[in-house]
């Protein structure tokens, strides 16, 4: 049996090491919020946190893992940079089948906690591997501004 | 309000007799009656009134809104439910919505007489009936009070799922009313509101299916967890119409986790505890193909088979003046259209669960046909269709792939080798070169002009009938109505005008329908052919079409707002391009503008994009302005990257590195305006779609002159040429 702290929680499963991360959440621990799109690390469905830093949990092998902590779209609400992006999220109606929100919604808020305020080229560089197949790119980049500048609606 | 993930239960009630019994396509686009206004008995059930199909008002005043249309982003389940709420006068916050399940009698789109969400026309097929279920529900309502007041029931009003009177201040909740409401006889003739009272419709509502899709909540397809369930992935026969020979499971056996492994006879799965032992084990697997006689065809030869086919007179779709004077009187113009296939790829990947128990089959999967996935399982697990259970689920996307049973079919066949659910997902890679193509299509316009005008247009298309094997009864004298719809239905003022279809299926590689449908192919060549006669006139692209817009006021006046608000004649640098595309379609009316950069090797960057649409009253304006913003980009990257290319009978695009997506740092602000209107709602999921590809082509052939007329854009043709 393997351990792994998954939004605060410790969580036991059985599951080889090289497993990624992405199935053991899914079909090991029943977490379907993260989502699996194309298991090369090209579009960012699958994105999750390990200790604050966005990353494919497709071509994530658990046993790499370690003792780090795991951030997942359960989860994200907890923090004050994933309570915000929700929010604008909300607020702009930047959803549409909702698949890709997942991981879009884990990215923006790995960037503004890091980067408070970014600017066009910082969405650019922190989203750009998530594709939206609904395209809503446009509503995205505005829910970032928003949730950075803290706007009510 | 939630969406609720359970099956409703529906078997306990009465279906209705009439409704949409014996209903029949006869036309793509036509509807075979005005609407299905909800005939069927009143049904009172554990206290729930359930006046019709759609509607359960439970004694707690929960609101159960039943929806015949699948949610797969386009917000069809806030636009219904809005207009079910606009007559039944509810209050939104007691709202709770459900997955329909399989019945075409109860749940058919009025348009096809099935159980079917696409071609852009849930809210164009149910906007009446809908309406009048929720006005004949409130008379029922109102009816009770009065009955229980002694007052008649006009001096009755309804608000937020209150009953009032006034003249008293007496009021009744709905809850309190449901009992007494299912005793009263159905209504008959009820008014619908004047859109002057709507309280609803027309407001830009938040949707209902976005709050749990930000927080991990919302259940796809794919996120089906059943007790006991099993994993399985696919690995398909690479060539279209090939055989499994041989299997070596040697191997794959042997990876942890691995149950077993299930030989069809086109296909090969591996069954396992999980997606990662199914995955490694399906790779593992040492497989021999019969790949059969379509391991000979490729690109080549499918397109030189179509250019050939084009060439050919085709059935004639219509015909209006002159066609041969018409051609022979000035100098004629000529140009042909090529569009690729394309597959779908939506993010969430095939898939379907299914309970294979003997005597009878339950599935779970996300689609857009509930019905003919039932039929279809049926089939497969040799079934009667009422031992047929299917779940429905939000969709991962959708764009005409889950208008195919496909999935849910090869599940079945996977779970009858089974013990307990096995969920069946394609890997993106098998996923994407086992779809349903968009075809390909090649289109041929020729056109004289007189006084700046088109005086003779000759349209041909060649392609694919996806009627033909989707809709059988559509596809009548040899024409496809989904390939020429937007061919026949052309919003310029032409005199002499003729379509003809040639009916050309593709060897080898299966062909559906791909969000914008049919006017894919029209909307392009008509619109860029429009540029290029433009050119050849001497005139300013938008005045070029204006002029011919006289007998089409609402496409003319959208055109010439898109101007106004994307700046249209405003100087630009030098390979910058303004393109214009202007398209009725699916009772909307559509004019768009994209602004865009041609780099010296030839590099394409979207600049702004400027939309303006009637599309009618607008139910919910934001989920149009969504849905357009989100269209363009869906057209936009089939214009600059989509291309399912063939290679021995197989495809050779796998997954996003060699089947791109446009990605948020390509794309540019997108305004879209909506036009005030109090026609009927038109459709729009399709729409923006089919305007982004002619509109981007129009700007690089304004930015550099090359008039481009194959897709996707082929960025040597407008590279600058050295100096």
């Amino acid at each position: 049996m393997a351990t792994l702290t998954i939004n605060g929680k410790l969580e036991t499963f059985d599951a080889p090491p090289d497993m990624p991360l992405l199935w053991v959440l899914r079909d090991v621990l029943g977490m379907t919020g993260t989502k699996f799109g194309c298991g090369i690390a090209q579009c960012g469905a699958c994105t999750v946190h390990i200790d604050g830093k966005a990353v494919r949990s497709c071509v994530l092998s658990v046993g790499a893992v370690g003792n780090r902590e795991i951030t997942t779209i359960e989860g994200i609400g907890a923090t004050p940079a994933g309570a915000r992006a929700q929010k604008a999220w909300l607020d702009l109606e930047v959803v549409q089948c909702g698949y890709c929100q997942s991981g879009q919604i884990m990215a923006a808020a790995a960037l503004l906690a890091a980067t408070p305020h970014p600017d066009d080229a910082d969405i650019d560089a922190a989203m750009a591997g998530n594709i939206c197949r609904c395209g809503t790119y446009v509503r995205i980049r505005a829910a970032i501004k928003q949730a950075a500048n803290g706007r009510q609606s | 309000m939630n969406v609720l993930a359970k099956t409703p239960e529906v078997s306990r009630r009465s279906l209705l007799g009439g409704g949409l019994a014996g209903a029949f396509l006869i036309a793509f686009h036509l509807p075979v009656r005005a609407s299905n206004e909800p005939v069927q008995p009143p049904d009172s059930t554990d206290g729930k009134f359930a006046p019709n199909a759609f509607i359960r008002i439970e004694e707690s005043g929960r609101t159960i809104l039943v929806m015949p249309q699948v949610e797969m982003g386009q917000g069809v389940y806030t636009a219904i439910a809005m207009i079910l709420a606009e007559e039944l006068d509810a209050d939104l916050t007691q709202v709770s919505l459900e997955h329909a399940p399989p019945n075409d009698k109860l749940y058919g789109n009025p348009t096809f007489g099935l159980q079917v969400t696409g071609n852009s026309n849930s809210i164009r097929a149910f906007w009446k009936p809908l309406r009048a279920a929720g006005a004949n529900a409130r008379a029922m309502l109102i009816a009770a009070a009065a009955q229980q007041w002694q007052v008649e029931p006009a001096s009755c009003t309804a608000s937020k799922s209150k009953v009032i009177h006034t003249e008293s201040g007496r009021s009744l909740s709905y809850g309190e009313l449901a009992l007494a409401a299912s005793s009263q006889p159905p209504p008959k003739d009820v008014p619908l509101k004047d859109p002057s009272q709507f309280v609803y419709v027309g407001q830009p509502l938040k949707r209902f299916d976005t709050p749990d899709k930000v927080n991990g909540k919302a259940v796809y397809g794919i996120d089906a967890m059943l007790p006991g369930m099993k994993f399985a992935t696919v690995v398909a026969c690479p060539v279209f119409g090939g055989k499994v020979g041989t299997v070596d499971d040697t191997a794959a056996k042997k990876i942890p986790g691995v149950q077993k492994i299930v030989v069809l006879d086109d296909m090969v799965a591996v069954v396992g505890d999980h997606m990662w032992a199914a995955k490694k084990g399906a790779d593992a697997l040492r497989i021999t193909w019969d790949e059969g006689a379509n391991a000979r065809i490729g690109s080549k030869e499918i397109w030189q088979d179509l250019r050939s086919a084009s060439e050919k007179d085709g059935a004639v779709a219509k015909s209006v003046g002159d066609i041969g004077n018409g051609l022979a009187s000035g100098e004629k113009f000529e140009a042909s259209f090529e569009l690729p296939f394309l597959a779908h790829a939506a993010m969430e990947p095939i898939n379907a669960t299914v309970h294979f128990r003997g005597d009878s089959c339950e599935v779970w999967t996300g689609t857009q046909i509930m019905t003919r996935v039932q039929s279809e399982v049926a089939k497969a697990a040799g079934l009667p269709v009422d031992k047929v259970i299917v779940n429905n689920h939000l969709l991962g996307g959708g764009f005409g792939r889950k208008l195919e049973p496909d999935m849910a079919v090869a599940a079945v066949r996977i779970a009858k080798q089974v013990d307990g659910p096995v969920k069946v997902v394609w890997t993106r890679e098998q996923d994407i070169q086992h779809d349903v193509y968009r075809p390909v299509y090649r289109d041929t316009i020729a056109a004289t002009l007189s006084d700046g005008k088109i005086a003779a247009w000759k349209y041909k298309v060649a392609g694919s009938a996806i009627l033909a094997r989707w809709l059988p009864p559509a596809f009548q004298k040899g024409i496809d109505i989904d390939a020429i719809d937007a061919a026949v239905d052309m919003p310029y003022d032409i005199p002499n005008f003729h379509v003809e279809y040639v009916h050309a299926e593709p060897p080898a590689v299966p062909t559906g329908f791909w969000r914008g449908v049919g006017p894919n192919n029209n909307v392009f060549a008509v619109e860029c052919m429009m540029d290029e006669l433009a050119h050849k006139a001497g005139k300013d692209p938008v005045e070029f079409r204006r002029a011919m817009l006289g007998k089409n006021p609402r496409m003319r006046a959208v055109l010439d707002l898109v101007a106004e608000k994307s700046g249209w004649g405003q100087p630009l640098s030098p390979r910058v391009g303004r393109g214009v595309c202007v398209q009725p379609s699916f009772a909307s009316f559509i004019a768009t503008v994209v602004e865009a950069e041609v780099d010296e090797r030839g590099e394409v960057e979207l600049r702004k994009i400027n939309c303006v649409v009637d599309t009618g009253i607008a139910v919910n304006p934001d989920t149009v302005m969504a849905q357009l913003e989100g269209g363009l980009i869906f057209g936009l990257t089939a214009a600059l990257y989509g291309e399912i290319t063939i290679d021995r009978g197989r495809v050779q695009q796998s997954n996003f590195h060699d089947y791109r997506m446009l990605r948020i740092d390509q794309v540019p602000k997108i305004e879209v305006h909506v036009v005030k209107s109090g026609e009927p709602p038109g459709g729009i999921g399709e729409t923006g779609v089919n305007a982004g590809p002619p509109a981007l082509r129009n700007a690089i052939y304004a930015a550099t002159g090359v008039a481009l007329r194959r897709l996707p854009i082929d960025r040597r043709l407008i590279a600058a040429k050295k100096a």
